[in-house]
């Protein structure tokens, strides 16, 4: 999902030039030298010779890529503070999830996904966080707090957020049709020119939205609904991707696909016939937020870290670099009115209909994977497949020990 | 002798720490899982306690963090704190058999995409081996070329030749045929397979190949074999070692590849490779499962080399009679 994500240049450019002329910073405050970074005992650990552990999405954070504003993030923290940095970059909550399990490796801070959180707090995995070494979790929005997955908010400070819509081509499709629903994906107008998600966890939560019912749903009969509905889909379905999204909606091979708006902003540079919509059902919106695990060395300096993303200044690059909605208010005030109202911002309406993952009993999970592997492999499904895989392996084992018994013969012959 | 054994030790350290021992924990892992039990020993599961949702209870003390939890449960034959144990189980083989489809579809499609090679390679072997030293080589080099690119980047330029805007289609087109639906399918998942495997069946079948003397062809012949007999009785049974090692080589990658029905079945063709990339990298995460899955895979993929293997002496003693 994270893999993708481009800089923005007009955004940046667009949102600095408001910044500089912006009540919140003086003009001068604009290079991060002279920066003044709000009122922190950020001096505590100089000279300690002290290091944070950061583990976080590839891609997921600004750094100097040489254009003319860059912003090194890490760099300016260790400037700040006299703390070093080591980086490094996840693909996959469950890819984090498994390295921190085997527990080879000590991280301070983390930023995994809401459902991955709840997981990790369930299974006692993540530090209290110490809020007042925090102060600026105030920043963050009212509705971004005490999230499903941290109902106390005591593990997690929200990081970046995003909405899943619809992504539709224009020129492919029909102008009479309604693309904010779910149903459009059930269409037989658009057989062969649907893509959907080749994720269990995605693809089940459109069909329960479209069927109205909870995308946390632990009813066997309502998964099993959904897989029903699923499979009268599959007839329409091009094909089952993830990233190859990005170039099958590029290239206008296909006339719809759900995806996350952060990224149909990256296929929509592409493609300018690319259009999104947030579906009126409802839809999922996912929050990656940062976490210390437990086992962290430096707890205090990781929850100095914490506090410097979420400096106005540092989460507003951040922001501008990965190109995904902020929880942070101020940084959201900061931005311009288009990017205010572009699909990365959905209206109040839509975020209040929308849900967020949480992890689901092992039971669920497992219904949910045995579903989905049927849904998949129902076309290859040949009936004559074992029966042929059998008589083959008997006569190749037959054949085989008959001629060594013959050959036994003639030798001692 | 003992210099040999000498040499052989960094190979032997290698094997050990990079083979052996990951087989080891692979075995560890698909017969065996990890449960919460509490200080009594008694096994329980934390999501019956009705505390999904993480910030709920306090697995040292049992404490209650949050009462956001909708159903208030019993917890009080609990005793706490709640630890991690690792159990034996059979549960992950079990579990197995509801995925053989799958596995089923992955063998079947390998040994369509092993014959499919073997068929090219055989009679292409044979004509390189027959050919003068400097074409051979130009040969065995065309051979090769593809393998000196990516395996993931050649397997994405299949996916823009075969879509339905891509190469194979607009040429179609201006001849006024198509479009056709080549991608996303049982076929298209073959033809990677085949493509990118191919080299593998004709190297192996090439060295074996060149190995037969010209002259053996030849005093066949004399004592009055026609083509089919010299096929029969002279180079097939000489080449034998090369088909096996050649099947060997094709199936066994082929039946757990992962990406290619990724990229080229449009995600309906789930293959076994697929299945245990999600239980370990994936939504599904269970590498219980997933270790389980690699076991099975192993014991199908051991049968097949042992009976290419079988095949393999069998006519090697038969040439030596």
């Amino acid at each position: 999902m994270k893999k993708y994500i481009k800089i923005i240049k007009p955004l940046i450019a667009l949102s600095l030039t408001l910044m500089m002329f912006s009540p919140v910073c003086a003009p001068a405050a604009a290079s991060y030298e002279s920066y003044e970074y709000s009122d922190y005992d950020w001096d505590r650990f100089r000279g300690k010779n002290m290091s944070v552990n950061v583990y976080n999405w590839g891609e997921y954070i600004s750094v100097d890529d040489g254009e003319e504003d860059a912003f090194d993030t890490n760099k300016a923290f260790t400037e700040l503070t006299g703390i070093r940095v080591n980086y490094s970059n996840f693909a996959s909550n469950e890819e984090m999830y498994a390295k921190l399990k085997s527990g080879g490796s000590s991280y301070d801070i983390i930023i995994p996904s809401d459902y991955m959180i709840a997981r990790m707090a369930n299974e006692n995995m993540l530090e209290k966080i110490n809020f007042s070494n925090v102060p600026n979790f105030s920043y963050i929005a009212e509705n971004f707090r005490n999230n499903a997955f941290d109902v106390t908010n005591e593990y997690s400070v929200p990081y970046m957020w995003g909405i899943m819509g619809i992504i539709y081509n224009k020129t492919l499709f029909d102008e009479s049709d309604n693309p904010a629903t779910w149903d459009i994906l059930w269409n037989e107008k658009y057989a062969k020119d649907i893509l959907m998600f080749s994720n269990s966890r995605d693809s089940f939560a459109i069909s329960l939205f479209r069927l109205g019912y909870s995308v946390n749903t632990t009813d066997e009969n309502e998964l099993r609904e959904a897989a029903a509905e699923l499979s009268k889909q599959k007839l329409l379905i091009q094909a089952y991707v993830m990233d190859e999204i990005f170039d099958k909606m590029g290239g206008g091979e296909a006339a719809l696909a759900p995806y996350y708006a952060g990224d149909a902003i990256t296929m929509m540079e592409d493609n300018p016939d690319l259009e999104f919509v947030v579906p009126e059902e409802g839809t999922n919106v996912f929050i990656d937020a940062m976490c210390i695990p437990k086992g962290a060395k430096n707890k205090e300096a990781a929850e100095m870290y914490i506090n410097f993303l979420c400096e106005t200044r540092v989460a507003l690059k951040n922001c501008e670099y990965i190109g995904y909605s902020t929880p942070h208010i101020a940084v959201y005030e900061l931005l311009d009115d288009e990017t205010k109202e572009s699909i990365s911002y959905p209206s109040e309406e839509a975020l209040s209909k929308a849900q967020e993952y949480i992890t689901l009993p092992s039971d669920t999970t497992r219904l949910l994977d045995s579903l989905w592997t049927e849904l998949m492999s129902q076309t290859g499904k040949n009936p004559w497949l074992s029966p042929v895989l059998i008589v083959v392996s008997v006569t190749l084992i037959i054949f085989i020990n008959v001629r060594r018994y013959r050959k036994k013969k003639t030798r001692e012959l | 002798m003992k210099q040999t054994s000498k040499a052989a030790v960094p190979y032997i350290i290698w094997m050990s720490v990079f083979i052996v021992i990951p087989l080891f924990l692979i075995g560890v892992f698909a017969f065996t899982t990890t449960v919460t039990v509490d200080a009594a020993g008694n096994i329980i599961d934390p999501e019956t306690l009705g505390y999904m949702d993480g910030a709920g209870i306090d697995r040292e003390t049992g404490e209650l963090t949050a009462d956001e939890s909708e159903e208030e449960t019993d917890i009080s034959w609990v005793t706490f704190p709640l630890t991690e144990k690792t159990i034996f189980t059979l549960d992950n083989i079990f579990a197995v058999s509801d995925y053989l489809p799958v596995l089923f579809l992955s063998i079947w499609l390998a040994l369509i995409a092993t014959a499919i090679c073997l068929i090219i390679s055989y009679p292409l072997s044979y004509m390189i081996s027959r050919m003068n030293f400097q074409r051979q080589n130009i040969m065995l080099m065309l051979v090769m070329l593809p393998m000196w690119m990516n395996f993931l980047l050649r397997t994405y330029a299949w996916m823009t030749l075969l879509e339905r805007n891509g190469w194979i289609n607009k040429l179609l087109a201006l001849i006024g045929l198509g479009p056709f639906e080549m991608i996303n399918s049982q076929g298209a998942v073959v033809l990677g397979m085949v493509y990118n495997y191919l080299p593998f069946m004709i190297l192996p079948l090439y060295s074996i190949m060149t190995k037969i003397d010209e002259r053996t062809i030849e005093s066949a012949q004399d004592l009055g074999a026609g083509a089919l007999a010299v096929f029969g009785r002279v180079i097939l049974p000489l080449s034998m070692p090369g088909i096996a090692s050649g099947i060997t080589m094709v199936f066994v990658p082929a039946v757990s590849t992962f990406i290619i029905s990724r990229m080229l079945g449009g995600g309906t063709n789930m293959l076994i490779g697929d299945l245990i990339d999600l239980q370990f990298l994936g939504n599904a995460y269970n590498p219980n499962l997933g270790a389980a899955m690699s076991l099975v895979l192993m014991i199908f993929v051991l049968l097949c080399m042992s009976l290419t293997n079988q095949l393999d002496n069998e006519e090697m003693e038969s040439v030596l009679l």
